[in-house]
């Protein structure tokens, strides 16, 4: 009865006034949906502007060299002749290297977090990965050269020279002088900053997995490994897959702490070890400097195709989810 | 004499009140020097100079654009370009470029190299410490069986563009190789951000060379290495040996100021010096500013000595300021043709 009671009370009070009311609350209510309606359009719009001024912007070296500017690793400001080979390999590479250590590593950590961590553990743990996110990317660029780098050259770069020597394709992705920078630093250096953003994510979308799920297939006697696998990772994947997409824009895009440790060198080399480029680094260094309309063209148009990756990489993870949406249908 | 201090009062104000703030864009190589010039005018006379260091390819769009009063560029203007923009440029202040290394058992001002050689070495044809090229040179040095790991800047600068301007000039197969610009494609060797990446890497990597500014090399107390100047003289870097570059230097000669003051002759003349160029419009739309950049650059010239000297920076010999006087004189005007200096 007592529940009753304010419902009534509400209705009493709440409805002789309440046609009058309606008619401005309906008028505030159409210039809020077109308030939201605005900004969605401007973000789009904002996205439309940039696309075309960076289209613009790389107007002479379209025409210049057309599509042969993807695949020539010519970079020559004096004879003005440009190809975005280089940084286009440096970017792919320098992120995928960071994908396979990160995913795995943040994997492990959002893993032990939320099945494995002891209570007292989690808070400090959690917060601590959420820091690491918050460093901003000179730090890491900086740290990557005064300490990561020093220690890189002097333990573990000869070791794994060593290790891949005289295996055939290994040897030629892990050969050359130990410099201790190059793009697997870089690499290794992006998937250090990655990490938080994934395994955050990571984190969130395994507590919402309900703990009845989980508790029936320990109670059918499944190993964590079984649990994890079968029934967290199934029921998480599209939150999973949306951290790990996260995690590789960054890296997409990563600019300073990678223009400290790759290099900077526009030379196509087989050796994750030699020194590289990448389209975020290569615009950083020489924006600033480049004198001339074709050299200033051709780095808006890395711009332009960096802006094009991403949105290539995005496209595909949507796929990706609708592909595994269909799959999941005709499974059930 | 109350009534003489209210006076005076009042024409200090007006004074304030009339004076136009200056700004400025451009070169980064010249900006602690320009900073330091521009709080010590603020101090003395009330005006603002207001710099952005963006870099000389940015110096060069904002003041051909006209939103600022004065461009800077390291690199001058060829006059051709000068004349099409309607521009006049002059040097402002002075630097130089130094080969650093790190060679273990080599110390510090021990290496004596040649511009060739030094090109040589950036094409990558001499690999080792060791070369006989570089063993005729350096009797007496040990010098290491060792790889030399070639360090440049990854980003464009003024500095690149002296040391290519200088290569080019004493090594014809690098002028035809790679040739000069703020920005080049090296033939090899890594790239570091600023002269604090490259003499990281130089530090990093055993065997290694690259080159930094002056003043960066001096403070951070790097192996600098000696090099032949035009007279055959091997010459270690310091200011005096910037000082007579620059007054071997044939400026009279040069149309629109265009000198680069590498590989000049004199004896005692560091082979790698080069000045900081300011460019301003020859017809000036707000003469007011125009004179405010004369007004600071002439008190600059006149007591900014000693300042560029602590950053170590070389200042302009007192006849090249007399040329630069005579050039604002003959070629600023306002709109209506009037001289503004």
């Amino acid at each position: 009865m007592s529940a009753v009671l304010p419902i009534q009370d509400l209705s009493t009070t709440d409805s002789p006034p309440g046609p009058r009311r309606v008619q401005p609350a309906r008028w505030k209510d159409h210039a809020f949906e077109w308030l939201t309606r605005f900004f969605a359009l401007l973000v789009f719009s904002l996205l439309a502007a940039i696309l075309v001024s960076l289209v613009i912007g790389s107007r002479p070296t379209l025409e210049k060299f057309g599509i042969g500017f993807l695949f020539s690793a010519e970079w020559d400001p004096v004879k003005e002749d440009f190809g975005a080979l280089v940084p286009i390999y440096g970017t792919l590479m320098t992120s995928l290297i960071a994908m396979v250590i990160g995913v795995p590593v943040s994997f492990g950590i959002a893993l032990f977090l939320t099945e494995l961590s002891p209570a007292w553990l989690k808070r400090p743990l959690g917060t601590a990965i959420e820091l690491l996110a918050a460093i901003p990317s000179i730090i890491y660029g900086m740290w990557g050269l005064f300490v990561f780098v020093p220690l890189f050259q002097t333990y573990l770069q000869p070791t794994i020279v060593n290790a891949f020597d005289g295996i055939p394709v290994l040897k030629t992705l892990f050969e050359g002088p130990p410099l201790g920078i190059g793009m697997l630093t870089a690499g290794i250096i992006l998937s250090i900053m990655v990490i938080p953003f994934i395994t955050a994510v990571m984190r969130d979308v395994f507590e919402l997995v309900p703990p009845l799920l989980k508790e029936s297939a320990y109670a059918l006697g499944s190993t964590t490994w079984e649990v994890v696998w079968r029934v967290v990772l199934p029921y998480t994947k599209v939150g999973v897959i949306g951290g790990v997409m996260l995690g590789l824009g960054r890296a997409l895009g990563e600019t300073m702490a990678v223009t400290f440790v790759i290099g900077n060198a526009h030379n196509l080399a087989a050796s994750l070890m030699a020194p590289g480029n990448s389209i975020a680094s290569a615009l950083a260094n020489e924006f600033t400097e480049a004198v001339g309309d074709v050299y200033f063209a051709a780095l808006i148009e890395l711009g332009l195709i960096l802006f094009l990756i991403t949105t290539v990489v995005l496209a595909l993870s949507k796929l990706l989810l609708m592909r595994l949406a269909r799959q999941e249908g005709a499974r059930t | 004499m109350f009534r003489t201090f209210i006076l005076a009062v009042g024409v200090l104000l007006a004074a304030q009140a009339l004076a136009v703030d200056i700004t400025g864009a451009g070169a980064t190589f010249p900006y602690p020097v320009y900073a330091k010039w521009a709080d010590a005018y603020k101090k003395e006379t009330g005006v603002s100079m207001n710099y952005q260091s963006i870099g000389s390819g940015g110096g060069i769009k904002q003041i051909t654009a006209k939103t600022v009063d004065f461009g800077a560029s390291d690199a001058p203007m060829k006059p051709e370009d000068l004349e099409k923009n309607g521009l006049i440029q002059f040097p402002a202040v002075m630097g130089g470029v130094v080969p650093v290394y790190n060679v273990k058992g080599i110390e510090r001002g021990k290496l004596k190299l040649t511009g060739a050689l030094l090109a040589d070495i950036y094409l990558g044809k001499v690999k080792k410490w060791n070369d006989p090229a570089i063993a005729r040179l350096n009797a007496g040095v040990n010098l290491p069986d060792q790889a030399i790991s070639i360090v440049h800047r990854s980003d464009g600068s003024g500095t690149t563009f002296l040391y290519t301007n200088y290569l080019s000039k004493v090594s014809e197969d690098w002028k035809t190789a790679v040739g000069e610009g703020t920005a080049v494609k090296w033939p090899t060797g890594v790239g570091g951000k600023g002269n604090e990446g490259v003499a990281n890497y130089v530090s990093r990597i055993d065997g290694a060379i690259g080159y930094v500014e002056y003043a960066f090399a001096k403070q951070n107390k790097l192996a600098y290495a000696q090099m032949q100047n035009r007279d055959g003289q091997f010459v270690a870097p310091d200011d005096e040996a910037f000082k007579a570059a620059a007054a071997s230097a044939d400026w009279a000669k040069a149309p629109g100021m265009y000198l680069i003051l590498t590989h000049q002759g004199g004896k005692a003349s560091w082979p790698i010096t080069g000045a900081s160029f300011i460019l301003m419009h020859k017809v000036q739309e707000k003469p007011e500013s125009a004179k405010e950049v004369f007004n600071f650059f002439d008190w600059s010239f006149k007591n900014g000595a000693r300042m560029a000297e602590d950053l170590d920076y070389v200042p302009m010999p007192e006849a090249v300021v007399k040329m630069i006087r005579a050039e604002w004189k003959a070629q600023v005007k306002d709109a209506a043709g009037k001289p503004l200096y």
